[in-house]
């Protein structure tokens, strides 16, 4: 009798791949150290995930235990939350590389266990903290620092159309070459922003060096302040795209604390109507923010990412010691 | 009737789209890290033997296309219908039309194997093994001393596919071709 053998038990990163992930974690401590940025862990596994309509948290069901009123838990998407409390704690600027997962997500850029680099800065605007993030990036990646381009002009640019003041029906038309006529008169707005976003401005980003794209529509707000630049609501969200590949999302961030349960509670209803887990109001996140969240800019930060870029990969696996298959 | 989800798509899952019966090639997830995750997908329409581009919302699903690959042997053509036998041991058998053996027709022999691609239990398309034995009907006489300098000449086969040869092939000899670029591989000694 013969049989395949099976290699699935070896990891699919080379050793030099570990050996650099290894110095890429030294470089990033280093590079906060220096900043007096102080290390934190909090928890992977809690009692609300994230309200986003399109992140899928990993559902945990727990045993019952003493003093935990939910048996019912959820592995962090980003360990966003929990940072937020340590800041109106009074931690002051915190960073921790995390474990985060996302349910669903497996490609050549995606695996649902991945690691996060995510960090806060009291007292920064989306301004400095992109400043931030380049001297990071571009100092491990030894790239030219990022240029910044908006959102509003990406799209005029890239796909030849407004996307704050375009009509749903104008979007819609823009994406029939891609899904069809019958997904794209289904898709909502911000899905075709999306969809525009993957498939026009990312490939056009692969050709330029690293950007900074910036001022999000106020639909795509997620956690983020608001305000009106060139007439438009924009978001103070920015991403970084190198060599087209989305490294990091970045937000000056929302303190108010009544305004944010108005978005969880919008998050809600539009989970809903997708069909998906209503994910609840993490109450002591709120509670935080009232008792007062510092002004501060934050940002996530793909680590298995920063490592393809650093290794020229193509193939998030090659990075990885063990992606979900093999794990 | 079943259908597949974006999720479980897979490089060779067969799928209706628009009607059509068609076969993944490639499925890849893109997903901006806040935003909508899409697959966009590469299908071969295996009517036209087309190949799309085509997104999809991740979540969706397609109907699956009931198409399966059986290996028949082919018996011999009435003009009309070009007959195959299952090689199962059922000795049920097939009939495709012409649009079925289009590609397949000048490498069609009798008694040889192929593939025939099923579609609700009939013929849509007939795949040739990579390599084909077929004797030579039609070539100029051999020129005997240019071998060295590798010169080719056509040659028509008994199925009316012409092939490049070597100069010193004779008409009845049988040669070994390969179907997928069409080029001559070897004699075969009979």
């Amino acid at each position: 009798m013969s049989s395949t053998p099976d290699n699935s038990w070896k990891p699919t990163a080379s050793l030099a791949a570990l050996e650099s992930r290894a110095r890429q974690s030294s470089y990033v401590r280093d590079f906060f150290a220096a900043r007096n940025v102080l290390e934190v862990e909090t928890p992977a596994l809690a009692s609300h995930g994230a309200n986003d309509l399109n992140i899928d948290s990993l559902r945990v069901d727990l045993a019952p235990l003493p003093q935990v009123d939910t048996l019912k838990g959820w592995l962090q998407s980003s360990p966003e939350y929990h940072m937020k409390r340590l800041l109106a704690a009074g931690a002051g600027p915190i960073y921790q590389m995390a474990r985060a997962f996302r349910n669903g997500e497996r490609g050549v850029r995606h695996n649902p266990e991945f690691s996060l680099l995510e960090w806060y800065r009291p007292g920064f605007d989306d301004l400095d903290l992109m400043a931030e993030v380049a001297a990071l990036v571009c100092g491990w990646l030894e790239l030219p620092m990022p240029e910044r381009l908006t959102y509003r002009e990406a799209f005029r640019r890239y796909s030849g159309v407004d996307a704050f003041t375009a009509s749903d029906s104008a979007l819609a038309q823009k994406c029939e070459r891609w899904v069809g006529t019958e997904l794209a008169a289904r898709l909502s707005r911000d899905e075709c922003l999306d969809l525009l976003l993957s498939h026009e401005i990312e490939p056009a980003l692969r050709q330029l060096p690293p950007t900074f794209l910036c001022h999000y529509p106020a639909s795509q707000a997620a956690l983020a302040k608001t305000s009106v630049s060139e007439d438009v609501t924009v978001a103070h969200r920015f991403e970084l795209y190198v060599e087209g590949l989305e490294l990091c999302n970045g937000y000056w961030e929302l303190t108010d604390a009544t305004e944010q349960r108005r978005r969880f509670e919008l998050d809600n209803q539009s989970r809903q109507a997708a069909g998906k887990p209503d994910m609840g109001i993490d109450e002591r996140l709120l509670a935080a923010m009232e008792s007062g969240l510092p002004a501060c800019a934050g940002v996530a930060l793909g680590l298995d990412r920063l490592l393809m870029l650093k290794l020229g990969t193509r193939d998030i696996a090659e990075v990885l010691s063990f992606p979900v298959e093999r794990a | 009737m079943a259908s597949y989800s974006t999720n479980e798509f897979r490089s060779g899952l067969k799928v209706l789209l628009e009607g059509d019966p068609c076969i993944i090639l490639e499925n890849e997830l893109v997903k901006p890290g806040k935003g909508q995750a899409f697959n966009r997908v590469k299908l071969r329409n295996l009517t036209t033997n087309r190949q799309w581009e085509r997104t999809f919302k991740s979540g969706d699903s397609l109907e699956a296309a009931d198409v399966i690959d059986q290996e028949m042997e082919y018996l011999y053509t009435d003009g009309e219908f070009w007959h195959f036998m299952l090689t199962d041991g059922s000795f049920e058998q097939y009939a495709a039309d012409a649009k079925a053996v289009s590609d397949v027709l000048k490498w069609l022999k009798e008694q040889d194997v192929y593939v025939v691609t099923l579609y609700n239990g009939a013929p849509l398309s007939v795949t040739p093994p990579n390599f084909v034995e077929l004797e030579v009907v039609d070539t100029d006489p051999g020129m005997k001393g240019d071998t060295a300098q590798g010169g080719t000449k056509p040659a028509t086969l008994s199925t009316g596919a012409v092939v490049n040869v070597p100069l010193f092939i004779t008409i009845g000899e049988v040669l070994k071709v390969d179907t997928r670029s069409g080029a001559y591989v070897n004699r075969v000694k009979s």
